[in-house]
């Protein structure tokens, strides 16, 4: 079973634990730092307290989440499990979402029947307005010098992103898990994902684009497109090792066609954030005011 | 107030070899010692009265009582030193006022003009309250000990330093342009967003396990990145 050399591979506990009993200022930089030190996943097992540490906390959370399900949904208590998360778990998660690690599925590692919609909520939320407001620079940046600009702060874009990102994030694990829980009524797998467990993956691994958009911001197209592979390749093959075992067993068309469509939707909204939000043809929509209101009085003059 | 004297008296000789309960059943009141009292119930007292009524004060008074009170919470958070003051007695007056005054003061152009321009008034509206219960939510889900409304309450109050940062981008629009006003208002808004940020996360951040402090206080920190980003990016449209 994987879950033996998963509880070995806990090792995070030395770098988060401290950090948990940092102040407050510190605590703002907890999804930027995270970036820089992916290398330290790959240490080997820490000391044998820390595993000891994993073990009492899987008991308190699978104690908790037991003891949550018998809340009705419109009480507090029934969310509360699904926020039953500390700052190391969150930054973990977050690490293993952008580091994949072939044999190792992200949720089995790092979720573990404890899906949270912390994570979730708040990379999408971070997401939406780093596509706005990088997408608002560039368009800056990029047509400053023109006589005819005039800069405006397009708050349009937070909308626009707010409604791609949180409905790729929602609805498409939605599908998956339909598709999923389909198939499994006919082949027999291993492995089975609730829906909480595909919002949580999926959540997560919306979060390298957040890096990624913000290196948007610099107009160069290469750049732009070397960040997008990046970010792709990374989580997409998360989302990729993580999906393949529920699916592994069944007909291999089937199998071909639910990975294609997974990397592909996933493809489709960087490209599609790119080519709306950061697009050399947003310039031209800028110009069009200017002419109209130009326009405005002679039309009313006449 | 009752006060009752009385005596209640064992006779203390237990035999030996009895059972520790046994010797209740020779517990008497002694009957020549009389068990006498009187009870006065606070109905008569004027002074309680006086103080609280509010049936026949002046409307002004009311209303600068708690003008005064505000004013004072906004004290409060320019000085983040006193940290249950905020806490103990909230009202969503300030934050109304705050957030209406913010919301008036960005809305630039009208709403109708197809410009593609900064937020509108319901916008920024909607942002400040729909954010401020979102956050309460979730530092409540996180395990937070504060109650809902005394979180909205110093959420709302924190953006004061915002509020005055968008009066200052204003001034600082009417007489400068270009790169100059650009860097002042920067300069601005980043100084009161981190006031922002670190007079609630001192109200707030001890209300939580030390181990999700950094969950709680990060979304409070986009939060007043995202008001002060529009009031950063504020430009009237002539």
């Amino acid at each position: 079973m994987a879950n033996k050399d998963f509880l070995l591979h806990f090792q995070e506990f030395d770098e988060d634990d401290d950090d948990g009993l940092r102040t407050s200022k510190g605590a703002t930089r907890v999804t930027i730092d995270d970036t820089a030190e992916p290398q330290k996943q790959h240490k080997p097992a820490g000391p044998v307290e820390e595993d000891e540490e994993s073990y009492r906390n899987d008991d308190k959370t699978e104690l908790l989440s037991g003891e949550k399900k018998g809340a009705p949904f419109w009480t507090l208590d029934y969310y509360q499990a699904l926020f039953n998360v500390d700052t190391y778990q969150v930054k973990s998660r977050i690490v293993g979402s952008m580091v994949p690690w072939p044999g190792k599925n992200f949720v089995h590692l790092y979720i573990r029947s404890n899906p949270d919609l912390y994570g979730p909520f708040w990379i999408c939320a971070t997401l939406v307005f780093a596509i706005a407001i990088s997408g608002n620079i560039s368009t800056f940046l990029k047509s400053q010098g023109e006589p005819n600009y005039k800069y405006m702060p397009e708050f349009r874009k937070v909308t626009m992103a707010a409604t791609a990102i949180y409905s790729y994030a929602w609805l498409v694990p939605l599908a998956l898990w339909g598709v999923l829980t389909w198939r499994q009524s006919k082949v027999v797998s291993m492995v089975s994902y609730t829906f909480l467990e595909i919002v949580c993956v999926y959540g997560y691994s919306l979060f390298i684009y957040i890096p990624a958009v913000v290196l948007w911001i610099i107009p160069y197209e290469v750049l732009r497109w070397c960040s997008i592979l990046v970010a792709l390749c990374l989580s997409g093959s998360v989302l990729v090792l993580t999906f393949w075992p529920a699916i592994r067993s069944d007909r291999p068309r089937i199998v071909m066609a639910v990975l294609l469509a997974v990397v592909g939707l996933h493809v489709l909204l960087a490209v599609g954030c790119k080519m709306y939000f950061f697009s050399d043809a947003a310039n031209a929509v800028h110009l069009v005011p200017e002419n109209i209101i130009k326009a405005t009085p002679t039309i009313r003059t006449n | 107030m009752t006060d009752s004297r009385g005596a209640v008296c064992g006779d203390g000789a237990f035999p030996s070899g009895t059972l520790a309960f046994a010797g209740l059943s020779d517990v008497s009141i002694s009957e020549d010692i009389p068990v006498e009292g009187d009870i006065s119930v606070p109905v008569g007292s004027q002074n309680v009265d006086d103080v609280f009524s509010t049936l026949d004060e002046p409307v002004k008074d009311t209303i600068l009582r708690d003008l005064r009170a505000v004013g004072k919470k906004f004290i409060h958070v320019m000085y983040p030193k006193q940290s249950s003051a905020l806490l103990r007695d909230w009202d969503l007056w300030g934050p109304l006022l705050l957030c209406v005054t913010l919301a008036l003061m960005l809305q630039g152009g009208s709403a109708d003009s197809k410009e593609d321009g900064g937020p509108q008034f319901a916008e920024v509206f909607v942002i400040i309250w729909f954010g401020s219960v979102i956050i309460t939510l979730n530092s409540k889900l996180l395990g937070g000990t504060i109650s809902f409304f005394q979180s909205l309450c110093v959420l709302g109050y924190c953006i004061l330093p915002l509020t005055v940062a968008m009066v200052v981008c204003r001034l600082v629009l009417l007489g400068f342009t270009g790169t100059i006003s650009f860097i002042i208002r920067l300069i601005v808004v980043t100084a009161s967003f981190s006031w922002s940020v670190f007079a609630s996360t001192a109200f707030l951040a001890d209300s939580q396990p030390a181990n999700r402090k950094a969950l709680v206080v990060y979304p409070i920190f986009l939060f007043y990145f995202v008001i002060g980003w529009m009031v950063l990016t504020f430009s009237p449209s002539q």
